[in-house]
């Protein structure tokens, strides 16, 4: 079943197209990446798919909805994890999921959700002395205390450290066991490259490669061989190093010569990132 | 209504719960009323007539406290909680935006009826005011609820035109303070200079402060005023078009 379909989305704000016309689809059970630099429009795809902004042009189905034309039957079945929000400093963890508890109509056993969430030993905190992971706990389990299908979380470790990043990761891959749609947009690539079933790589407004992450670094075959020889650097660029590289040695070790800082690189999702993102230039 | 007495029950828990709320809002206008009711005593002339100084003292708290509560009370929460996404984070679920803006209104309206009784049985206490008579606190909650609903309509719109959650309460006390004591929240605008009780006349509390004046020292019934209650109502009504045109979900800055 698809749980999102996106067909040539378009919106502008004040004459700049912050989205230019793009699609994809998500199905059921799939985590799915958004993955781009800062202001590439990732937030504002999925503002638009949460029903928070209305589009210019194109077609928007979320779990058979239109959100922009959907009202709380539609809200009952999303959970939101937004890129920043602080809820009521004052009252505890238990307290706020009850309050978001009582706005849904089935909602999950609040002390469950704390549990899956790894707040447990802080249910009777007040928000205000929760670290930022924490925080950031707290507002996975107020999106999980609905019972959602569909979970979007945008950019949900950006300012993390890398142990608070991990713990993240950890929370994401249990929504996942859970069975939720999940919808991650990051600019993070490791995040990415972790989490996500399927990646979207989104520039200036436009989906510019879509695939599982393996599929995104096999897409660039070339392996790189660098050495040293004489002062001189090598590098050779090929997409059969297995070869050169038996080529080059036995070469070398017939002429009794050591290739000095001889090393094999294979691209990593970083590189075939970086390389996208800032060599392709958006085709118009 | 499932959703507007959970929402009502939340809501008052965040404003107790938060200091600073509960006594700049809650205990402010009570300390004020024990202040000012031991330093004047005697009477104090309103409307042409003396009446007991902390009978007046006590109409003037009643209003400064809804001023308070409804006006700064909500534009300051409205404003923080704006801009710290909670309001965004909340329309993303199944609570219909009606039932938690009328909970909002519940909850001030809560806190405002406490601190009247409050100051209504302190004067008693302290100062010997009289406890409104039963037809008159049919007509004292009629002007509850039109100066609560008016200055909740403004305290939206001042939440809809103030852009940052710091500079909210320093916007509030700046209008609220010169408009009680322009208003006579604090004693008698009789000796004040012309042109501040021309300021005065126009201000919504001042008419307020009237309204229950009328009711509670001079004996009115509410619909005995309503010169009072059209220019209070017309206030709320300006406030409630401004939110309305104005009013946004998600934070400004950033």
């Amino acid at each position: 079943m698809t749980a999102i379909s996106v067909r040539q989305l378009r919106k502008a704000y004040r004459g700049v197209e912050a989205v230019r016309g793009i699609d994809f689809a998500v199905e059921e059970g799939e985590v799915f990446g958004l993955l781009g630099p800062n202001g590439a429009g990732k937030t504002t795809t999925v503002e638009i798919l949460e029903g928070y902004r209305e589009r210019d042009g194109g077609d928007v189905d979320v779990l058979g909805h239109d959100p922009q034309r959907t009202g709380p039957a539609f809200r009952e079945r999303i959970g939101v994890v937004l890129q920043q929000s602080e809820l009521w400093p004052n009252l505890t963890v238990r307290e706020i999921h009850r309050a978001f508890a009582g706005y849904y109509a089935q909602p999950r056993d609040v002390d469950e959700v704390i549990e899956i969430v790894g707040l447990g030993e802080k249910s009777g905190a007040r928000v205000k002395t929760l670290s930022g992971g924490q925080k950031r706990r707290l507002d996975f389990g107020v999106a999980l205390v609905g019972d959602p299908d569909l979970v979007f979380l945008d950019e949900p470790t950006t300012g993390f450290d890398p142990a608070a990043r991990r713990s993240a990761w950890e929370m994401i891959r249990s929504l996942r066991a859970l069975g939720k749609t999940i919808v991650l947009t990051t600019h993070y690539l490791d995040e990415a490259q972790q989490l996500a079933d399927r990646v979207a790589v989104i520039r200036a407004g436009r989906i510019i490669r879509i695939g599982t992450p393996a599929e995104l670094i096999g897409g660039s075959a070339t392996a790189e061989i660098r050495y040293r020889s004489q002062g001189e650097e090598t590098v050779i660029e090929t997409e059969t190093p297995t070869r050169v590289l038996a080529e080059l040695t036995a070469k070398a070790v017939a002429d009794g010569i050591e290739l000095e800082g001889l090393e094999v690189r294979r691209p990593t999702l970083e590189d075939v990132y970086l390389e996208l993102v800032e060599d392709e230039q958006p085709g118009d | 209504m499932r959703y507007f007495l959970h929402q009502l029950r939340l809501e008052q828990k965040v404003f107790w719960r938060n200091r600073e709320s509960a006594i700049f809002i809650f205990i402010f206008p009570i300390l004020l009323f024990l202040l000012l009711g031991s330093v004047y005593t005697g009477k104090i002339a309103v409307h042409g007539a003396g009446y007991k100084a902390a009978s007046v003292l006590l109409t003037g708290m009643i209003g400064y406290g809804v001023a308070n509560t409804a006006f700064s009370g909500i534009a300051i929460a409205v404003v923080i909680r704006r801009e710290a996404g909670v309001l965004k984070r909340l329309r993303s679920t199944p609570l219909p935006p009606i039932a938690y803006l009328a909970s909002v209104l519940a909850s001030t309206l809560v806190v405002f009826v406490l601190q009247t009784v409050t100051l209504f049985a302190i004067g008693r206490l302290l100062f010997s005011t009289p406890l409104p008579a039963l037809d008159q606190l049919v007509s004292l909650v009629f002007a509850v609820l039109l100066g609560v609903a008016a200055f909740a309509g403004m305290g939206l719109a001042a939440a809809a035109l103030i852009r940052s959650s710091e500079g909210a309460s320093a916007i509030v006390t700046v209008i609220v303070l010169p408009m009680a004591f322009l208003s006579g929240s604090f004693g008698s605008t009789r000796r004040y200079p012309a042109f501040l009780r021309v300021i005065g006349d126009v201000l919504p509390l001042k008419h307020f402060l009237d309204l229950l004046q009328w009711i509670f020292l001079a004996g009115d019934r509410f619909w005995q005023c309503p010169g009072a209650i059209a220019v209070v109502a017309a206030w709320g009504i300006v406030g409630a078009i401004v939110a309305v045109r104005y009013f946004g979900w998600e934070p400004r800055e950033r």
